[in-house]
């Protein structure tokens, strides 16, 4: 299993999609970085004098994460369509199902081994608040539960696409689909919020609406459960999917 | 004798449709098997099967003697397979690939090392060690495939048409191979070229519409391939009617002006007769070749005499 992870991490590598996902998404991010740095030091003066003004950590670090949230939902549909679909394409899986392996041990090697990928993107981003320590004070709890946050929205991102990926053999349609049903589960609360109270079942469906709070630094069990829930939910029915093949061909 | 591979009664069923219909195979210790059928005849649904990547709809596979379906990992550790279109990783190297396999198979550390480096010498893989392995050519790829299925040492090899879409150096090349696998595991190795059964195989099954049709030796089928005809030419040929007196000649062709072709009775072959007669009589035999049937016919005749008592 951990086989599979690493050899799904050393293949990433080999192909130029991972370096350009992680340079691009650096790219971006430090400019929204540079950009909270630059409004921030712009407003500072007017707003020191205000007691319990929002500080560094409100206001520099939070965004960035929240950003940080939006690429990764755009990026992981791209790292996740191949997992299975091209494997499929290829016809290289019973290379895997006809190894001592289970259809768990398949699933889960591939998940580890993407979660480690954007795992390292995550670490390279929450460098940049780091260096805010440099100049100044922050939040380290509070940047400690955004990055726990990003983490559980990482590992859920995957199981999704994991799942969608062993569905078809077209990692297009995967990454499309994907993409789609992440989106729809991060805006599914506007429906909540435009008033109709009977619908805040939506809200507690969203993405979004998980990672807020645990962005602000407050970090609740219902959240943590949810995406734990997402992430398990998804994974198993990957792992239906694969022994489901081996059973009806 | 121990069975290495054992499968009773195994039959797949795709909704309405039967694939394959109680197969019974059998497989010893240093046997090759040529699993033998016309294409859609159900032979990658029975490797399917046999490599556990697909679950038979009843019957039962044991390998080495341990259920297939019942403890598929422990099985499996004991199972090589190439299915058709070998599966293979193209961005990593030759050397790269292997060890994952390797691992994929439960080893590690130096076992892994010796093991990988031996399956790239008996492959013949030495020189594209290094080389990615989607720039190689098609007979390299495929040779990696069989590399895949051998790193482990498993009990039974199982190949899928391993020679299909190859030039024919590269065929012979990897007939070489397998028949060099052949010495250390027992294999068995699907197609649909029979030359390659006779060359390749101790024992055949022929498969047409998902049923077993034959299953013996390669010599039992050979003897099946024993025609009653020979093919003579000769210089100063005699009239037909000379030839028709030999005893045991049947009956004579006349293919051209000094080519013949004579049929006799199975029991009574006049081959000596025709020689030592041809020396008496200064006919100055030039060829004598005692025709068999192809395996092509014995084939055609074993799928069609199914037929024909369906049928009836």
């Amino acid at each position: 299993m951990l086989n599979l992870a690493r050899n799904e991490l050393y293949r990433l590598f080999l192909s130029p999609l991972a370096w350009v996902i992680l340079a691009l998404s650096q790219a971006l991010l430090a400019y929204l970085f540079l950009s909270h740095l630059d409004y921030f030091m712009q407003i500072q003066s007017q707003i020191a004098a205000i007691p319990g003004a929002p500080g560094v950590t409100e206001m520099i670090v939070a965004p960035l994460l929240g950003n940080a949230a939006i690429v990764l939902l755009l990026i992981s549909p791209l790292i996740t369509m191949r997992l299975l679909a091209e494997e499929r394409r290829n016809e290289s899986l019973p290379l895997l199902t006809s190894a001592p392996l289970t259809a768990a041990g398949v699933v889960m090697g591939k998940f580890l081994g993407s979660f480690a990928f954007l795992l390292i993107l995550l670490l390279m981003v929450l460098l940049m608040p780091l260096s805010l320590l440099l100049g100044s004070h922050i939040d380290l709890m509070q940047l400690a539960s955004g990055a726990l946050g990003l983490l559980l929205l990482i590992a859920s991102f995957i199981a999704i696409g994991l799942f969608l990926s062993s569905l078809t053999r077209q990692p297009a349609i995967a990454a499309v689909a994907t993409f789609s049903l992440l989106f729809f589960l991060w805006i599914v609360d506007w429906a909540g919020q435009s008033g109709h109270n009977d619908a805040g079942w939506l809200g507690w469906l969203s993405l979004l609406k998980h990672f807020e709070p645990l962005l602000q630094g407050e970090l609740y069990t219902s959240d943590v459960a949810y995406y734990l829930i997402v992430t398990v939910t998804f994974l198993l029915l990957a792992i239906r999917k694969l022994d489901n093949e081996r059973l009806t061909g | 004798m121990t069975k290495l591979l054992e499968a009773n009664n195994l039959g797949k069923r795709f909704g309405q449709q039967t694939a394959v219909s109680d197969i019974n195979i059998h497989l010893s210790r240093g046997d090759v098997l040529g699993f033998l059928g016309p294409n859609g005849a159900g032979k990658s649904t029975t490797m399917k099967m046999l490599s556990g990547n697909l679950a038979p709809t009843h019957g039962q596979i044991l390998i080495n003697g341990i259920d297939l379906l019942e403890q598929p990992k422990q099985a499996k550790a004991h199972i090589g397979y190439l299915p058709e279109t070998p599966p293979l990783y193209r961005e990593l190297t030759v050397r790269e690939f292997l060890v994952f396999c390797g691992r994929l198979n439960l080893l590690a550390g130096k076992p892994l090392r010796i093991a990988v480096d031996k399956v790239i010498e008996r492959c013949g893989l030495g020189d594209v060690q290094h080389r990615l392995i989607g720039q190689l050519s098609k007979g390299f790829q495929q040779r990696v495939g069989i590399a895949q299925a051998i790193v482990h040492h498993p009990a039974v090899v199982i190949l899928d048409e391993p020679t299909s879409g190859l030039d024919p150096i590269q065929i012979r090349d990897i007939r070489h191979l397998i028949r060099e696998v052949a010495n250390e595991h027992s294999v068995i190795l699907s197609t649909h070229i029979l030359p390659e059964v006779q060359m390749l195989c101790d024992r055949v099954q022929i498969i047409a519409h998902g049923e077993l049709l034959f299953s013996d030796s390669i010599d039992a089928l050979s003897k099946q391939m024993h025609a009653s005809s020979l093919q003579v030419q000769l210089a100063h040929a005699p009239s037909v009617r000379e030839l028709s007196a030999i005893a045991g000649v049947v009956s004579v062709q006349t293919i051209s002006d000094s080519t013949f072709r004579l049929h006799y009775q199975p029991d009574n072959d006049p081959t000596e007769r025709l020689v030592s007669l041809a020396v008496a009589k200064g006919w100055q035999l030039r060829q004598l070749v005692a025709e068999q049937h192809s395996l092509e016919d014995v084939f055609m005749k074993i799928v069609q005499r199914e037929e024909i008592s369906k049928d009836a």
